[in-house]
């Protein structure tokens, strides 16, 4: 086999991992990479900020569940890219990151476009390494994408010196990769499955707490098959949104700081929380002396560190979420001494206490005729889409509006950051879902804060012809600081005025996309349906209700059953 | 309450770093900690001392566990194992308590390694504890300078066989 150079090299094992799109930016430290990148059968995105080719590839990633690949160059293209990679890591989303680096011999000497980022991303990435030797090149390119889609998922990033992807190999042949010191449980102890089952038998008010991690492991079929086969209510996290069917009568919705008066009063009165690839975060948990603190926990995670973390479980089971799952229905089926009929009855009087939570305190808004509510918005988005778009969202309002009123009934159809609650997410995302699925409708649920932080992706769209759906809640507010602000803060609204925004109908068309306005009730169903029929990039300005606030609302710090409502 | 942490993990640039970075990115306290090369020159063996309640030290061991590099992480606390820390002490010692200096680190079991007109430097080996026993009765004659290696450890041999 004949000599090929590293950055050829990076180019096949692209290839060899079934790499059709990557995003970036070019520079002078990896202008070698992107020469060899021409001669590939790889669509190569080219963003217009780093920042956007990471959250660009982390949408790809979560619409399709493989992994994104982003490219950036050295120093500041590779601290551009950092807020995408911490939100990639912090919703363990699978993602290869490739830097460019100075050549070795400068590494250490302050060189142009020099940076640490190995050092800088250490506490935000899965792994990451610094390619020293062109030997390792490959093996750790293979590794990384090993490491980025294995176990709990996460960004891996690896940094390539400029000399290293300019000098020769041969390339070495594929093998698997087999790593010592990294092997992930898949397969849950059948003891634990045994005891987690017989709990669950016993219950008589159990609630299913749905994670995202269900959705990273594409065990929706497998849970909702045990939530139906025994009548047990669902809720779920923001990144377990869409992991059971939003509109099924079982499902309570989301959990937590905005979550359903239904789904928060059923955790705290439950008797058997069975938590599935959740990680009882703070935003989900509330005051945690009392959250589910009548019931016997089960937890089901791949990541050992995320049991007993914030919340003591009974039952641990360390495991993927599908074979988990797959283990506790084989389980349900084969015992014959079981009716399942009968367990699915005993949950009836807990499921119609329920059923009275959700008439007595529905997810809801005041209604009015003439100026639009943001949630009013949302459910004509779902209404006009038939609930099957792909959504991407911004950060804070916008996100839990979406969140709360469309009701995702397909898993990988909501893509938000969760954990790090990253503004400037959604459009770039949105870029990414578009190009894994071109014919899929993708929204982009925004506030007008949130859009103007990552807005020069309308360029990225437009060049790659990306017909994104953008639907900007607009309240000249940063929303959700100001509706803290309106309860906690006396209504001092400190510095979430937007006085001075931009006119975004001019703003599209100045991009060479679509700008719509609805500014009445009546103007938005029209607008949407025009936005929908339109094959080009378009910006949906809803001048929505300036004070409008997400409701119901758990104080920070306050028990999940202290919510304020409507 | 103290524990005692055994780590194996790949000797790979940066992987120290993952370790401390760890600790001190989720809060975790660092009382010791010491690493070197084992017999297989790919592996480095860590010993870290920590503090924290058993929720704490949990937590400390399956993070460092979840480490790509680590490969092994024991809490040798609750087991039987062995524990030593090397301690080189300069102490002042003037013509009236030279012999008293001597006297001490003779009896600890330690060695003079270094001498001057108006100093020794003694070195001593043995558990935390018996150092911090030696340190106690030293520091009133006159310590000048103290380095510790922090603490190493290994879990003693299966007797039963």
């Amino acid at each position: 086999m004949g000599k090929v150079t590293g950055s050829q090299a990076v180019v096949r094992c692209l290839q060899e991992e079934g790499v059709k799109i990557i995003f970036g930016y070019p520079g002078g430290a990896v202008i070698d990479l992107y020469d060899a990148l021409m001669d590939a059968d790889i669509e190569n995105v080219l963003v217009r900020h780093e920042q956007g080719a990471v959250h660009a590839a982390d949408g790809l990633a979560r619409v399709t569940g493989q992994v994104g690949v982003a490219l950036l160059t050295s120093g500041p293209g590779a601290t551009n890219g950092v807020t995408g990679i911490a939100t990639a890591y912090m919703d363990s989303i699978p993602l290869v990151v490739l830097t460019g680096q100075v050549p070795r011999a400068l590494i250490g000497n302050d060189a142009f476009q020099e940076v640490d980022i190995v050092g800088i991303t250490r506490p935000c990435t899965k792994h990451n390494y610094l390619v020293s030797k062109i030997e390792d090149l490959v093996p750790t390119i293979r590794e990384a994408f090993h490491i980025a889609r294995t176990g709990r998922p996460g960004p891996v990033l690896v940094d390539l010196p400029k000399d290293l992807l300019a000098s020769q190999l041969t390339y070495p042949e594929k093998k698997d990769v087999n790593m010592l010191s990294y092997q992930p449980t898949y397969k849950p102890h059948p003891i634990q499955i045994e005891k987690a089952c017989k709990k669950i038998i016993k219950a008589t008010k159990p609630v299913l707490y749905v994670g995202g991690g269900v959705i990273l492991s594409d065990a929706s079929r497998e849970l909702t098959e045990l939530a139906i086969k025994l009548n047990i209510p669902v809720t779920m996290t923001l990144m377990g949104l869409g992991a059971f069917p939003g509109t099924h009568e079982l499902s309570m919705g989301m959990l937590g700081m905005h979550g359903t008066y239904t789904a928060n009063m059923a955790v705290a009165e439950c008797d058997l929380l069975i938590a599935v690839g959740a990680r009882f975060d703070d935003r989900v948990t509330g005051k945690l002396a009392e959250f589910a603190s009548q019931a016997e926990i089960i937890h089901i995670d791949i990541d050992p560190t995320s049991i007993s973390k914030n919340v003591k479980v009974h039952i641990p089971i360390v495991a993927d979420c599908k074979n988990a799952l797959t283990a506790i229905n084989d389980w349900f089926a084969t015992k014959a001494n079981i009716n399942l009929e009968e367990e699915a009855a005993r949950h009836r009087p807990w499921f119609d206490l329920i059923r009275q939570w959700t008439i007595d305190h529905p997810l809801c808004y005041k209604e009015n005729n003439d100026i639009i509510k943001p949630q009013y918005v949302i459910e004509m988005l779902h209404k006009c889409t038939g609930g099957q778009a792909i959504i991407t969202t911004e950060v804070g309002q916008n996100q839990m509006w979406a969140a709360q009123f469309y009701k995702f009934d397909h898993p990988r159809h909501f893509v938000t950051s969760g954990g790090l609650g990253t503004m400037g997410f959604g459009l770039p995302a949105a870029i990414g879902a578009q190009m894994a699925y071109p014919d899929k409708t993708v929204i982009d649920i925004a506030g007008d804060g949130s859009i103007q932080m990552n807005i020069q992706e309308l360029a990225t769209a437009r060049q790659y012809k990306c017909p994104v759906k953008v639907a900007i809640l607009n309240n000249s507010y940063l929303g959700m600081v100001r509706q803290w602000q309106e309860l906690f803060y006396a209504k001092r609204y400190a510095s979430t005025t937007m006085d001075v925004t931009p006119d975004f109908v001019d703003l599209a068309r100045a991009y060479g996309a679509v700008g719509l306005r609805a500014t009445t009730k009546s103007e938005v169903e029209p607008v949407i349906k025009e936005a929908l029929a339109t094959n080009n990039t378009v910006i949906m300005d809803f001048k929505i209700e300036k004070e409008e606030g997400v409701y119901p609302m758990v104080p920070a710090g306050k028990s999940n059953t202290e919510m304020l409502l409507v | 309450m103290k524990h005692t942490i055994s780590v194996l993990l790949q000797n790979k640039p940066g992987v120290l770093s993952r370790v401390t970075g760890l600790f001190s990115g989720r809060g975790f306290n660092i009382e010791s900690l010491c690493v070197a090369e084992t017999l297989d020159p790919g592996v480095s063996s860590l010993t870290v001392v920590s503090r924290g309640d058993n929720s704490v030290v949990e937590q400390i061991t399956k993070q460092l566990h979840k480490l790509i590099d680590v490969i092994k992480v024991t809490d040798i606390t609750d087991k039987e194992y062995v524990e030593r820390e090397m301690v080189l002490i300069r102490m002042k010692a003037e013509a009236h308590t030279r012999a008293e200096v001597l006297r001490v680190v003779d009896i600890f079991r330690g060695k003079v390694v270094d001498v001057s007109a108006k100093s020794y430097a003694v070195e001593l080996t043995g558990s935390a504890s018996k150092i911090q026993a030696v340190i106690d009765i030293l520091r009133p004659i006159g310590i000048k300078e103290i380095v510790r290696t922090g603490i190493i450890a290994m879990s003693r041999a299966n007797k039963t066989k």
